[in-house]
């Protein structure tokens, strides 16, 4: 791989990293901001299911004097890297501030990179003279920087929203990056398991592009199909993590080609010939047929269960037969979701309902039209 | 097998436990020091998450959890009764061999796999693949008996033993899922209604209850009542189908020699 | 001097002690090579190791050795080169052979390996769990659009055009009505109709008796236009258009005239006893935009069913490919250079063209490259040997496979190569009625179901180890896939990772 050589320090060889994980995620659909010490208890109810090989965090709505500004974070192996990336940036991008991440550094978060982020928007000449929107102008930018700049990594890229990750305890992960000072209305949470290579900065969840964030749970065993149907559409998954398909699939499905979430899911776990053949109404089956016919490259399959974010909701969901658990629950304004109900009652110890959602079936939660 | 323990009923000594918070390891290393120090009956209180909770116990202690436990709950348990206030997570009595797990809530996923004795009773709804490849043998039958409703794969490769399902519960979901029985090649599933004939797995079939189905049921349902809290007051025995394999070797013919 | 100086193949060695006489392998015997003068006398020069005699004879007299004669060995100088000069030097001409490729040339296939699951992912019991096979094949949108529908779900904006649905991704590859008698038609069709697949008519047209399984057959136009009017073209499920076959790029066909008997006269729309000759390439088509208007035509005349472009794997197959998508191909059919044939001059078959294996993967990768690998399905055909040859090519980037040479030995072919002679004792690749009447199209559809049952079995599987329950996350997924002491070079062009990586 033409990147291979780049990220040497960070990863050991090109291979597609799994991993079986903890997740929790929840959001407050009257816009409430909640403090980022909720989610890390969540998480710490669940930090069996991690090995401390990666934890992670995606807020949102947590940079309000930011929020018409892409929100760069960016890790640098190396000041040198750092220098050859701001180039790029400045050439392409306004620069409305910039600075280094806020942490605190504590002992179980060893060799940290140098961690930036900037928040900026496309400068409009190049918009003009590329004929793209800002969103799809960015999706090139990471895409360019991830794969061109050696030792340098963009891991969040959304507007009024950060993704937050190291290798770790997900708890101490937050710890190091200040999340206590950070309020958001969503917050996802992720504690990793890596399977076949020791964890990297970058390969820990949440995996993001624009304003999705995904944590995920299980291994993506279509991955090689899954990877290259995305290839078709210009995104190159650069992480070698299986996850990172999950976080595309939704750019390209929802954002570009402008599908209805829930219809989404539905080519992401499609159900099986058997229910669509069993449909009574002619119009639903013949659009899960076509679901499956034009898009069965994007069907994930294997285990999974993930927590996807995005900026006006966040959407929980289940491989087609459920072999990873989720579980979610409501009080109030508030969606729960997460790997386990012991993550949920940590936090909301007397929701009003509580649930396993069906295999395949997103349980998704939107502000309220008027937030 | 179980160890069978002399103590006699009026020396049961009760012990409480605050688990709020404690690491699942200290926590379990302190029941088994209870149960080593003579306690019979355990209460945890403040339970969350923590996982293993009974794991490979062979005494005939009562535990008794307020709280959400985590996975594992009463895996490889030879024994021990386990009573929940709250609802369960995944993997309830994985591979028991004796022993009954009580939830007094719902409970997650694969409950009871390759479970081959006790008993474990659900008040409310169960996950995916609920009873999957649980066998009997010898004189050990296993039974799971759920108050709610089922997910998919119920009874998934049963090679034994009993499950119960009630149906119990408001929403509009049909009581249990898709792929019912798939693969099951031993066992008896008891269901309270019939189930959709789309909804069943290849290898089983349904059949009305027998005078020993009726005395099965008669026995296990007033104590699973009893258990679980529940008012079984409108449940009648003869609203009940039973789900049988045709075969105790339904692959004998995907083979050429 | 005798005429050829060619020492028979093998040798037939008939146990007179235990023969009771019966002449049943003198009537078996498609090529004559017994009579019956007081005792059973085999003729060994005739001897094709059929084993039709073998199989038939009730007292297991009969057995069939290779020629122990010795050869003085030089392995520049293999003894069939020596017997193709000695027979070419006896009279003029090419070397007429049938069947595949029969040359030791490197396979593929038997250097890949598949993954499975351990831990990180479960694996999948395909016996009890759901496991799907389900194919389209035909173009599909590159996006498809939606809205609501009132109800609080969706409809579609956009439909998805005519496909053809298959149960399992395994179709019958195209074998003329002429090279194999109509029984074999009759055996694919009702086959292909309980497994829910097709058969592909070949270039000989398509006996009106056959025409009832229409949404199970692909009816063939290839150069000859046999048997092609409007009414064929629609009593399919979709028309190919043949430009190549694996067996014989660049080759045209020749059916012989005394394979041109009454109903397969009929059936191709010529008189009985003509040679029917295909040209080489469709007089029609010299470039791709002509293939293009040939593909359009079809349509017209079909009123838009899939069109299938069927073209031998040769060097420059992937750019082919590319032009035949964008011409409004539907399905493309790869044939690798191992692929079957009724007869073909052995020096085509054995020489020219590229494996499937490579073919697939340079295609699938182009088309993927160009962002158009939507446009169309591809078949993978010539050389599927086993469920796990379906396996490897969907793996590297097939829709579909097609089975030639191992559908007609499931129906009792030994693959002895002399389809072109029309003697086949097997009444397979014979128009002979006393020969074809030997193959109960009955029998021979229950043998292509269980085989294909089997192999479907197999496939599911294998799905199950590698932890997917729908054939659609195989197809492509080269990851799933390591080589084996294949070249670097040959492993690059099939971006397969070799074991251990």
């Amino acid at each position: 791989m033409a990147f291979g050589d780049q990220y040497k320090k960070w990863k050991v060889d090109d291979f597609k990293v799994s991993s079986a994980c903890g997740l929790s995620g929840f959001i407050s659909r009257d816009g409430h901001l909640t403090g980022g010490e909720v989610i890390i208890e969540s998480m710490r109810v669940i930090r069996e299911r991690g090995n401390g090989l990666g934890g992670g965090f995606a807020g949102y709505g947590i940079y309000p004097k930011h929020e018409e500004h892409y929100a760069l974070h960016i890790m640098f192996e190396d000041a040198n890297g750092k220098s050859r990336c701001e180039e790029l940036l400045e050439e392409s991008l306004e620069v409305e501030a910039s600075e280094e991440m806020p942490t605190m550094p504590i002992p179980q978060i060893q060799a940290p990179p140098i961690l930036w982020r900037y928040f900026a928007v496309p400068r409009r000449e190049k918009l003009t003279a590329e004929g793209l929107s800002a969103d799809d102008f960015m999706v090139r930018l990471v895409m360019a920087i991830n794969t061109t700049v050696p030792g340098t990594f963009v891991f969040s890229s959304g507007k009024n929203m950060g993704v937050f990750k190291a290798v770790g305890f997900a708890e101490d992960v937050g710890e190091f990056f200040r999340i206590p000072d950070y309020s958001a209305y969503t917050w996802i949470g992720h504690g990793r398991f890596p399977t076949n290579t020791p964890g990297w900065w970058g390969g820990a969840h949440p995996f993001n592009i624009l304003d999705w964030a995904v944590v995920h749970n299980g291994e993506i065993s279509s991955y090689g199909i899954n990877k290259r149907y995305l290839e078709m559409f210009g995104y190159h998954c650069t992480l070698l993590t299986d996850t990172e398909v999950m976080a595309y699939l939704f750019d390209l499905l929802v954002r570009k080609q402008g599908l209805p979430l829930p219809i989404a899911c539905k080519i992401l776990a499609a159900p099986f010939w058997k229910s669509i053949d069993e449909d009574d109404d002619p119009a639903e089956k013949e659009l899960l047929e076509s679901l499956r016919m034009t898009y069965g490259s994007a069907l994930v399959n294997g285990p999974f269960a993930v927590i996807v974010g995005y900026s006006r909701g966040m959407v929980g969901l289940n491989d087609r037969v459920k072999l990873r658990p989720l579980v979610a629950a409501t009080k109030d304004e508030l969606l729960y979701v997460s790997s386990e109900e012991s993550a949920i009652r940590q936090i909301c110890p007397r929701p009003d309902r509580v649930w396993a959602p069906p295999a395949g079936q997103p349980v998704i939660g939107e502000l309220k039209g008027d937030v | 097998m179980a160890k069978t323990y002399t103590r006699r009923e009026s020396e049961v000594r009760t012990v409480t436990v605050d688990a709020k918070g404690v690491y699942y390891r200290d926590l379990n290393s302190r029941v088994r020091e209870l149960i080593d120090g003579g306690y019979t009956e355990i209460v945890l209180d403040g339970v969350n998450g923590q996982r293993y909770i009974g794991d490979g116990l062979t005494d005939s202690v009562n535990i008794i959890i307020n709280g959400v436990p985590g996975n594992d709950l009463g895996a490889f348990m030879d024994g021990p009764t386990i009573t929940v206030n709250d609802n369960a997570q995944d993997c309830v009595g994985n591979t028991m061999n004796s022993g009954k797990i009580v939830v007094r809530g719902h409970a997650g996923d694969v409950i009871g796999y390759g479970m081959r004795g006790g008993k474990i009773f659900i008040r409310d709804d169960v996950g995916y693949r609920v009873g999957i490849h649980m066998k009997s043998f010898k004189e050990q039958v296993p039974i799971i008996v759920a108050g709610g409703k089922a997910g998919d794969f119920f009874g998934e490769y049963m090679a034994g033993g009993v499950i119960v399902l009630l149906g119990f519960g408001e929403d509009e979901r049909p009581v249990v899922g898709d792929y019912l029985g798939t693969g099951m090649h031993g066992g008896a599933i008891y269901m309270r209604g019939e189930p959709e004939q789309h909804l069943l797995g290849k290898e089983v079939s349904v059949s009305p209850l027998d005078s020993e189905d009726r005395k099965l049921l008669e026995v296990v349902l007033p104590e699973f009542f009893k258990d679980t809290l529940t008012d079984g007051a409108g449940v009648d025995i003869s609203d009940f189908i039973k789900l049988r394999p045709f075969s105790h070797r339904p692959y004998g013919s995907k083979y050429v020699y | 001097m005798p005429g050829t100086m060619v020492p028979s193949e093998f040798i037939i060695n008939i146990d007179q002690e235990r023969c009771r006489r019966c002449k049943r392998c003198v009537m078996n015997c498609g090529f004559g090579a017994f009579e019956f003068k007081d005792r059973t006398i085999a003729d060994s020069s005739k001897c094709v190791a059929c084993h039709r005699c073998v199989v038939f004879c009730p007292e297991e007299a009969i057995t069939i050795g290779r020629n122990p004669l010795a050869f003085r060995e030089n392995p520049s100088w293999d003894v069939g080169l020596r017997k193709s000069i000695w027979r070419q030097a006896a009279t003029p001409g090419m070397i007429l052979t049938g069947m595949g490729n029969d040359l030791p040339w490197l396979n593929i296939f038997d250097h890949l390996l598949i993954d499975a699951c351990q831990v990180t992912n479960p694996s999948i019991d395909p016996l009890r769990e759901p496991m799907e096979l389900r194919t389209y094949l035909g173009r599909k949108p590159d996006h498809l659009e939606v809205e609501p529908n009132g109800n609080g779900g969706f409809g579609l904006k956009n439909k998805v055009s005519n496909n053809i649905r298959l149960e399992v991704p395994i179709m019958f590859s195209g074998m003329s009505y002429g090279s194999v008698s109509l029984n074999v038609h009759r055996a694919l069709a009702i086959a292909a109709e309980q497994l829910g697949t097709v058969m592909n008519t070949g270039e000989g047209g398509l006996h009106e008796e056959l025409y009832p399984y229409a949404d199970h057959i692909i009816v063939q136009c290839a150069s000859g236009r046999f048997g092609v009017h409007s009414k064929y073209l629609n009593a399919g499920a979709a028309v190919e258009i043949k430009i190549g076959q694996g067996a014989k790029p660049g080759i045209g066909g020749h059916l012989p005239g005394e394979k041109i008997g009454l109903d397969v006269s009929g059936t191709r729309m010529i008189p009985v006893g003509t040679d029917a000759l295909s040209p080489a390439p469709h007089h029609d088509i010299y470039s791709i935009e002509d293939l293009s208007q040939l593909i359009y035509a079809l349509k017209e005349a079909t009123d838009y069913k899939p069109i299938s472009v069927k073209i031998a794997s040769v060097h420059n197959v992937a750019a082919i490919a590319s032009g035949i998508a964008r011409a409004g191909a539907d399905i493309i059919y790869l044939d690798g250079f191992r692929g079957g044939t009724g007869a073909s001059p052995a020096v085509i078959r054995d020489h020219v063209g590229i494996p499937l294996e490579i073919a697939v993967a340079v295609v699938d990768e182009q088309l993927r490259k160009e962002g158009i690998r939507n446009l169309v399905s591809i078949i993978a055909a010539g050389g599927i040997r086993s469920s796990a040859d379906v396996a490897k090519v969907i793996a590297l980037g097939a829709d579909a496979v097609g089975i030639g040479t191992a559908a007609l030995i499931a129906m009792g072919c030994r693959v002895c190569q002399k389809c072109y002679t029309g003697n086949c004792s097997w009444g397979i690749a014979t128009q002979k009625p006393e020969l074809m009447g030997r193959l109960d199209p009955d029998w021979g559809a229950e043998r292509l179901v269980n085989l294909v049952d089997s192999w479907s079995t197999e496939l599911k599987e294998i799905l199950g180890a590698l932890g997917v329950n729908a054939v659609e996350s195989l197809r492509g997924n080269r990851e799933r896939l390591r080589t084996l002491g294949l070249d670097a070079t040959t492993a690059e062009i099939l971006d397969v990772k070799p074991a251990g990586r």
